[in-house]
């Protein structure tokens, strides 16, 4: 084997490197350029404000709109006061004993168990064993449970990266607890939290696998009436006119990919943004 | 009064704490509980290392060794993609590009974290399938292999941020000793960098891993959904999650083959709980430094 002289040797690697970043990168925005590209031409207002029609192959998606936005809403005003609770209580109040370890080590765990198994826990117990059927709330209880442990873990970040001094400094004036918790660590944490249940929307909106069985319709040729109501969802849609009608018209399945992709992706960029002016403007 | 408020509140925190406890036991006993009540009927030797899924034959089998197989040929491959790519991206962004990049580059890969994997499983069919297919002449695009390359991408997020943070919590001190001993910056990164970082980016891999195999809607719809045992990589096959997403529709409540699926689960539980438990032990590590 040739000895490269280090100098040459670090412009080999580093020239590597770059291209390995480069190719982590492009299918982002291939995927993002395929889907405008193919996908504009169908979009437009009616698209996005109508029934669907001829067994989905015309029509628009307003359905499909309106119950990813019901059951992702439902799931986020469930599971964010709970996870926050939760984080304060682990944070601020809870000591560090063997319960408190293990809750947090189970809290971690929970964060990667797969979203197809929360999709069948909501099955056995919402759908089957608390009676509630295949409907909004069922996925909405599902898709918060699956959230929870992420809101927890975001939330506690947050709480955590306020200054232990500003606690002190409060405590030491003999302001009760809750009281600095709620007047000197919640304000300052909760850009950080904000930021996280944003991402967390856009994550649940984007989910398929956990309403599969829980509230997810394949056509129903209605809005839904109540939270007992099966609805039609964006991504479920968007799975069952790409795999199981014949004949899609593509430039239909690619604005529907393209409406859940702005959806999402405006949630993220949105977040992402906020952390960076958020910030700026810190008080440590 | 303020203090009733305040005990009030507490308290209120107090039972939102255990509650999100509670659901967690709950919930995991539940599927425990449906888990095993499949194995009162089916012999757990023949549920794994059974050679035949064929739920709807008269007697049903269901043996997963097909799908575990599926999963373990779509993980690996994914692995030695994403694996390298990662830890080199990671290696990029943290140390080496210049400072008005390296945002653009962090944000552009966690945009990809933030893409449904159902609108990744449609691109993936109407570009990577054919693709796939004309590539190496075969049957069929919708193969284990291009499951693997999407799930590649699925995980580079997971993989780069997280070794990213391991990087960047090397001591600055050890990375000065080397360049003040003479070394270039590569060989202190190769040598002294890497070396430091490794509980955590072995933590992030773990992590990783646990990401692809709980992959499941872009999973099946790009590796052909075939629940048998495959020969090459380039083959359908089916894995454990697809299986549930796939079959439960089809399934009448309480039966044998959906409480199979609740097994399932259960498996895919079991595994992913040991990767993440892994992980979270690395990533210990990695802090203590």
């Amino acid at each position: 084997m040739i000895k490269l002289s280090p100098k040459l040797s670090q412009k080999l690697s580093y020239l590597i490197l770059f291209l390995a970043t480069i190719l982590a990168v492009i299918p982002v925005a291939l995927i993002v350029f395929i889907i405008v590209k193919n996908g504009v031409s169908a979009l437009t207002w009616e698209f996005l404000t109508s029934m669907p029609k001829d067994g989905m192959r015309g029509g628009g998606i307003l359905p499909a709109i309106l119950g990813t936005l019901s059951i992702v809403m439902s799931a986020i005003f469930l599971t964010l006061p709970i996870g926050v609770c939760a984080a304060i209580y682990l944070n601020e109040y809870a000591k560090d004993n063997l319960l408190t370890r293990i809750i947090k080590l189970a809290i971690v765990n929970l964060a990667g168990v797969p979203s197809v198994v929360y999709g069948l826990l909501g099955l056995g117990i919402f759908v089957m064993f608390l009676k509630l059927g295949v409907s909004i709330i069922a996925g909405a209880l599902t898709l918060s449970i699956m959230e929870l442990p992420v809101v927890i873990t975001t939330a506690r970040g947050a709480l955590n990266s306020v200054p232990y001094s500003f606690r002190e400094a409060s405590l030491s004036l003999g302001v009760s607890r809750w009281q600095t918790i709620r007047y000197i660590v919640l304000p300052n944490a909760l850009p950080g939290i904000l930021t996280g249940a944003i991402l967390s929307i856009a994550r649940i909106s984007g989910e398929t696998a956990p309403i599969l069985f829980t509230a997810a319709a394949f056509y129903i040729p209605y809005l839904p009436h109540s939270i007992f109501d099966q609805v039609m969802t964006l991504p479920y849609h968007l799975y069952i006119i790409s795999t199981q009608i014949p004949n899609m018209p593509k430039n239909v399945i690619f604005a529907t990919a393209l409406v859940l992709l702005m959806i999402v992706l405006t949630m993220s960029v949105l977040a992402i943004i906020a952390r960076i002016y958020f910030r700026k403007y810190r008080k440590w | 009064m303020k203090k009733i408020i305040n005990t009030i509140i507490e308290t209120i925190i107090f039972i939102c704490g255990i509650l999100s406890i509670v659901f967690v036991v709950l919930i995991f006993g539940f599927l425990f509980k449906e888990g095993f009540a499949f194995f009162k009927d089916y012999n757990v030797i023949k549920f794994i290392m059974g050679q035949f899924w064929y739920p709807d034959s008269n007697p049903a089998l269901f043996g997963i060794l097909p799908i575990v197989i599926g999963s373990i040929l779509v993980t690996f491959g994914a692995c030695l993609i994403v694996v390298p790519i990662g830890i080199m991206d990671a290696l990029y962004i943290s140390e080496i590009a210049p400072k008005g990049i390296r945002d653009v580059l962090k944000s552009s890969v966690e945009l990809m974290a933030a893409i449904p994997s159902v609108v990744i499983g449609f691109v993936g069919m109407v570009t990577l399938v054919p693709f796939v297919k004309n590539l190496f002449d075969i049957p069929t695009g919708l193969t284990a292999f291009s499951g693997s390359i999407t799930l590649a991408f699925m995980a580079m997020p997971t993989i780069v941020t997280i070794s990213e943070d391991a990087i960047r919590s090397v001591p600055w001190q050890y990375k000065e000793g080397a360049l003040a001993l003479g070394a270039t910056k590569w060989q202190t990164i190769r040598r002294i960098v890497l070396k430091t970082a490794r509980p955590g980016i072995i933590a992030a891999v773990m992590l990783g891993i646990g990401r692809v195999v709980g992959e499941t809607m872009a999973v099946m719809m790009i590796t052909g959904n075939s629940a048998h045992i495959p020969n090459s990589i380039f083959e359908p096959v089916r894995t454990m999650t697809a299986t549930i997403a796939a079959e439960m529709g089809e399934t009448v409540r309480g039966d044998m083959h959906y409480k199979a699926l609740f097994a399932i689960g259960l498996v895919l539980f079991v595994i992913t709980f040991i990767v993440n438990f892994i992980a979270d032990l690395f990533l210990g590590k990695n802090k203590n430094k």
